[in-house]
C-alpha cells in the first residue's frame, strides 16, 4: 500500500470515529492515581450541566469505577459540541493496600485496593473498547515521564485515538507545563487548574475544536 | 518451554532469579502466552528481561492480567520498565503510517512491585534496584 493510501487511511479511520456516529463521542478522561481526573470531570461537568461526577480525594484511587456523565453540551463561539465524559480510575501497575492503612483501617484499606485494581482493569477495558477520544490529566508538579504515562500515551497513540494532554495543578508552587510538553511533544498540552478553575476558556476551546 | 524455578529452588542461595528472554523466542507467542509467561516468573520473584518488549496492546492486556491477579500480602503488582520514546523519534502520525514506531524492540524490565525499584530512566538508561523480598 501506498503512503498516500495509507495515510489517507489512517486519517479516515480517526475522522470516521470522530464524525461517523450521531451520539455523543465518549471521551475518556485518563491518566495516573491522583492526577486531577475527578475534579476535572466535576468541573467540567457542574461548569455545562449543574451536577457533579464523583466524589474527590487526596487518597489515590478514590475512583474505583469507570463513570460516565452523558449529554455534556459545552458552547464555544456560537456552536456547540455534546460530549460523554468518561472519568475512569487511576491506572497504575501496582497496589498495595498498606498505603491507605494510615487513612483508614485494614480491612477498609484491602477493600479499597481490591476495588482499585477492579477499576484499573475497567479503565483499561475501556480505553481499548469503548472510547472515541482521550483526555490525559497530568500533575503538573510530578515528573511525567513515568513507565504507565508511557505506556498509556502508546497504547492510546496505537489505537489512533485523538487525544489531549491537560497539565492539570498548575497553581501548585513546584509546576511545570513545560516539562510536560517536553515529554510528550507529539500532543497538544493545555496548562491548567481544574481544582481552582483556572485556564477553563481554553479548556473548553480546544475540547469543541478537537472533539466536535 | 521449562518452567522457570526460584533460585531458592535450584539452589538454595539467597539470590534473585533474572530470566533473559529473547526475541526469537517471543515471536511465536500468543498474547496470553507471553503475558502468562511474564507473570508466572514474576509471581516466583524472578526479575524477567524481555528483548523486545511487547506492543502496546499487549501492555495494555497485562495491566489488566496483572490487577486481576493482585492479592493483599501476597502479589502487589509489578514493576515494568522500557526506555522512553526518544523526542527524535516521536509518535507523529506520519511516523506512524511508516512503520517507524511500531516497532516494540525495545529491552523491557519487569519485576515484582516490591523487590524491584527504579533509581534512573532516560533514553539510554534503566537504573534499577533489585532485592529479595
Amino acid at each position: 500500500m501506498g503512503l498516500y493510501s495509507q495515510l489517507k487511511d489512517s486519517i479516515s479511520r480517526v475522522t470516521d470515529r470522530l464524525f461517523s456516529e450521531q451520539e455523543p463521542k465518549r471521551i475518556g478522561i485518563y491518566g495516573p492515581p491522583n492526577a486531577g481526573k475527578t475534579t476535572l470531570a466535576n468541573r467540567i461537568a457542574r461548569d455545562w450541566t449543574g451536577d457533579a461526577v464523583g466524589a474527590e480525594s487526596h487518597i489515590p484511587h478514590e475512583t474505583r469505577r469507570a463513570r460516565r456523565k452523558e449529554n455534556v453540551e459545552i458552547e464555544r463561539n456560537g456552536n456547540s459540541v455534546t460530549i460523554d465524559i468518561v472519568d475512569t480510575p487511576g491506572v497504575t501497575t501496582k497496589v498495595d493496600y498498606e498505603e491507605f492503612t494510615d487513612e483508614m483501617e485494614k480491612d477498609d484499606a484491602i477493600r479499597r485496593s481490591r476495588e482499585a485494581t477492579e477499576g484499573v482493569a475497567e479503565a483499561m477495558h475501556w480505553l481499548r473498547e469503548d472510547v472515541d477520544g482521550v483526555i490525559y490529566v497530568l500533575d503538573s508538579a510530578e515528573d511525567p515521564i513515568t513507565q504507565v504515562n508511557t505506556m498509556l500515551i502508546g497504547i492510546i497513540e496505537s489505537r489512533d485515538l485523538p487525544v489531549l494532554i491537560f497539565a492539570n495543578k498548575i497553581d501548585l508552587d513546584d509546576a511545570s507545563v513545560k516539562r510536560i510538553e517536553d515529554a510528550f511533544p507529539q500532543h497538544k498540552t493545555i496548562p491548567l487548574s481544574a481544582k481552582e478553575g483556572d485556564n477553563m476558556d481554553e479548556v473548553y476551546d480546544n475540547i469543541a475544536e478537537y472533539f466536535g | 518451554m521449562p518452567k522457570a524455578t526460584n533460585a531458592d529452588d535450584s539452589d538454595g542461595s539467597d539470590g534473585v532469579q533474572i530470566d533473559l528472554i529473547s526475541g526469537e523466542r517471543m515471536e511465536n507467542m500468543a498474547t496470553m502466552e507471553k503475558i502468562r509467561m511474564i507473570l508466572d516468573g514474576v509471581h516466583d520473584g524472578n526479575i524477567v528481561i524481555l528483548e523486545e518488549g511487547l506492543t502496546p496492546d499487549e501492555e495494555s492486556r497485562l495491566i489488566e492480567v496483572t490487577m486481576s491477579e493482585i492479592s493483599p500480602d501476597e502479589f502487589n503488582g509489578i514493576e515494568i520498565e522500557t526506555y522512553p520514546k526518544s523526542k527524535a523519534n516521536d509518535s507523529s502520525l506520519l511516523g506512524r503510517i511508516m512503520g517507524g514506531d511500531d516497532s516494540t524492540a525495545k529491552l523491557t524490565v519487569i519485576g515484582p512491585a516490591n523487590q524491584i525499584e527504579t533509581l534512573h530512566k532516560d533514553e539510554t538508561l534503566i537504573s534499577a534496584l533489585v532485592s529479595r523480598d
